[in-house]
């Protein structure tokens, strides 16, 4: 991916020497009837201006919160959040509401899965993105904010925009639909945008053109990019960093190369093992993950994964029963860090799990 | 749309066609004979087995209940001669709805003269059924799961357990009559034309114990409607462009959640039109129920049929035009 200059306006120098955005020990508890549930655990990532972060995770692995949180968007009420989260160096856990809100849609956008839904039904698409540019840009007329939508619905591949914003979003298909969400995710020229699971409502082919725009658009903006998904293949395509999320904690994280390539943490060998790859050989097993993810109101003791996990018996002793396995750096590269219990993961992962999941590949190496 | 409409009221004239029939026919196999009220009326209660065979004889009750009705619906497309006793006939002019076997007079300029004290008290009830319900309920929405919300949501559960006419019979007792509060003093239907002040006071009363006890019927709905929509992807979209919580609330929320409370409004809205008795009874309106009630009571069967007709035709009217609001208000459903 080459980088696109920037584009004039924003200073490449930030407040603070510093990624665009920080997160460190971020914590997110819901209090509920039956106990609280920790659904995000001393969460730490960083993305920067023009890179892409694909957090991948199951249902449910606390993708979703995590991102809900930098933006804000959890009801004070009902979530604890604790831990730092910086955007420009600027530290938004417990900013006021209406000091959040200004920054919301403006400076951190956010697309969401399921455009159908996520699109008010009862008004018009170019109504609904004229207000999100109203509502950070009080001086703009009600004719800008059209020219600004239609111009937007243009820029994301939508033919004849001036017409289509007066459609309603059902009578849009479902990958314009994600294209106008995508258009008014953009239409402030955030320099960070979140996408939740962009292409899971779509068919494959729809999949692909949203995935290439996004990935357009963000070397036109050059804006920093969370793409959340439970798909290995959009990460392969679009990230430049993988977090792997794990029962609301992160188990493996470093560069897309480097986790795709040498995976240490067996969570993350079972989400390889289970992406089907169309040029691989028929005899390429697709293996699932055995199990669900575990409750996180009675989380298990030690490593979240230890139930599931299929290698459990290579550590020496019960540790993965009783301890929960810190992050630590990866026997190759220092910026690649696992929650793994396993002495040795990556011989492991080369000798036993790769010749099954892959066997053309291993057949090449030799 | 125009078709729709078109359309919808045609198959509201079946309906009518039908309620009509009913109505004929309830009376016409009913357990009561129906000359004797009028032949009752008309002797002062010496009223003869041969008087009432005449009467019997000049209602058409002798012929065939299909001819009769034939006739009934004839006076109400075109008009038809009454004749009662054996002299007097009148002459009622379409619609005619017969004459009121009590009064003597025709149906529909009774129902017309009632008509504007049953339209105040429907129409200032259902406003505040709307007026009341629907910011407590979006409030209540907001605060969920607190105190307040639950503190609200079973005192108006407790005021809803109640029965109405019991309600509204406490109301008029003691704000009126215990706690002679001035406000209050003077209830009943006053024409808005002769004097709305008075108009306005005396049909208060009525008015507010309608709406208190309506508007807890809305707040829950409301609530429940909101505490949805609230939870909807395109509610995090709004919040997620950085919309105050107002915009969020109203203008992304409310119009949504209203859908489903305006559809039951219209239905009610309708049955409040087509008279209320408890209230007309106890706040002393004279209105359509109220009407209606003294008819069932004399066996005055033109006026029970009129009312219970008029009650149909408000209900199939409001049915519509709910269809057309619930279409404007959401434009997947297209009218066709």
């Amino acid at each position: 991916m080459t980088t696109a200059p920037l584009r004039p306006g924003t200073s490449p120098d930030l407040d603070h020497d510093e990624p665009l955005l920080v997160v460190e020990d971020l914590t997110v508890r819901f209090p509920t009837q039956d106990g609280e549930v920790a659904a995000v655990q001393n969460l730490s990532y960083s993305v920067e201006l023009g890179k892409t972060l694909g957090i991948v995770g199951e249902s449910g692995s606390g993708k979703s919160v995590s991102s809900m949180a930098v933006l804000g968007l959890h009801d004070e009420r009902s979530a604890k959040i604790s831990g730092s989260i910086r955007i420009r160096g600027r530290e938004i856990v417990g900013l006021p509401e209406n000091k959040m809100r200004k920054l919301r849609g403006a400076e951190a956008a956010m697309i969401f899965q399921d455009a159908l839904a996520a699109l008010h039904p009862f008004y018009k698409v170019g109504d609904q993105l004229a207000e999100a540019y109203q509502v950070h840009h009080s001086s703009a007329s009600d004719r800008d904010a059209r020219r600004k939508s239609i111009e937007m619905l243009d820029r994301v591949g939508i033919p004849q925009p001036d017409q289509r914003i007066n459609d309603f979003p059902h009578q849009f298909s479902g990958g314009m639909r994600q294209r106008a969400m995508i258009a008014m995710g953009l239409i402030n020229d955030p320099s960070l945008l979140i996408a939740d699971e962009p292409t899971t409502a779509l068919d494959v082919t729809v999949q692909a053109q949203i995935l290439d725009l996004l990935q357009e658009l963000q070397r036109e903006f050059n804006s920093a990019v969370i793409i959340i998904t439970h798909d290995l293949g959009v990460i392969a395509e679009m990230a430049d960093d993988v977090l792997v999320m794990y029962a609301g904690r992160c188990v493996e994280y470093g560069t897309t190369k480097e986790i795709l390539t040498h995976p240490e943490m067996p969570y993350t060998w079972g989400l390889l093992s289970s992406v089907p790859d169309v040029t691989a050989s028929t005899d390429a097993r697709l293996i699932p993950i055995p199990g669900t993810p575990p409750s996180l109101l009675n989380p298990p003791t030690g490593c979240a994964f230890h139930p599931r996990c299929t290698h459990r018996d290579k550590v020496p002793g019960d540790l993965c029963f009783t301890d929960m396995p810190e992050l630590s750096p990866a026997k190759a590269n220092a910026a690649h860090v696992k929650r793994c219990h396993l002495p040795d993961p990556d011989a492991i992962y080369q000798d036993v799990v790769l010749p099954e999941i892959a066997p053309d590949l291993v057949k090449d190496n030799r | 749309m125009f078709a729709y409409v078109i359309k919808r009221l045609l198959s509201g004239v079946v309906v009518l066609f039908l309620i009509s029939m009913s109505v004929f026919l309830l009376f016409w196999f009913g357990p009561s004979e129906p000359a004797q009220t009028i032949c009752d009326n008309d002797t002062s209660n010496r009223c003869t087995p041969a008087r009432l065979e005449v009467f019997r004889e000049n209602l058409g009750f002798n012929n065939p209940w299909y001819e009769e009705y034939g006739t009934f619906m004839k006076g109400i497309a075109v008009g038809r001669d009454i004749q009662f006793g054996s002299t007097t006939v009148f002459e009622c002019k379409a619609p005619c709805l017969g004459y009121s076997y009590r009064t003597k007079a025709p149906v529909f300029e009774e129902m017309k003269t009632r008509m504007p004290a049953t339209f105040s008290v429907a129409i200032g009830g259902g406003l505040l059924y709307l007026a009341l319900g629907v910011p407590i309920g979006v409030a209540a929405a907001r605060r969920r799961g607190t105190l307040a919300d639950k503190a609200l949501v079973s005192g108006f559960l407790v005021i809803s357990s109640i029965p109405y006419y019991l309600f509204a019979l406490l109301t008029w007792l003691f704000l009126t009559i215990s706690w002679e509060i001035p406000l209050f003093a003077d209830t009943g239907y006053f024409p808005v034309t002769d004097n709305p002040a008075k108009w306005f006071s005396g049909m208060l009363l009525a008015w507010c114990a309608l709406g208190a006890f309506g508007c807890t019927q809305y707040t829950r709905y409301t609530r429940g409607s909101m505490v949805e929509v609230l939870g909807e992807d395109y509610i995090r979209t709004a919040k997620a462009k950085g919309l105050g919580a107002n915009t969020v609330v109203y203008k992304h929320g409310l119009r949504a959640a209203l859908v489903p409370v305006i559809t039951i409004f219209g239905i009610d809205f309708g049955t409040l039109l087509a008279g209320t008795i408890f209230t007309e009874r106890i706040f002393d309106i004279d209105g359509i129920g109220l009407w209606a009630l003294q008819a069932v009571f004399q066996r005055d069967l033109p006026v029970v049929a009129a009312t219970a007709l008029f009650g149909a035709v408000v209900l199939i009217v409001a049915n519509i035009l709910v269809d057309v609001i619930y279409s404007i208000l959401d434009p997947r459903v297209r009218l066709s």
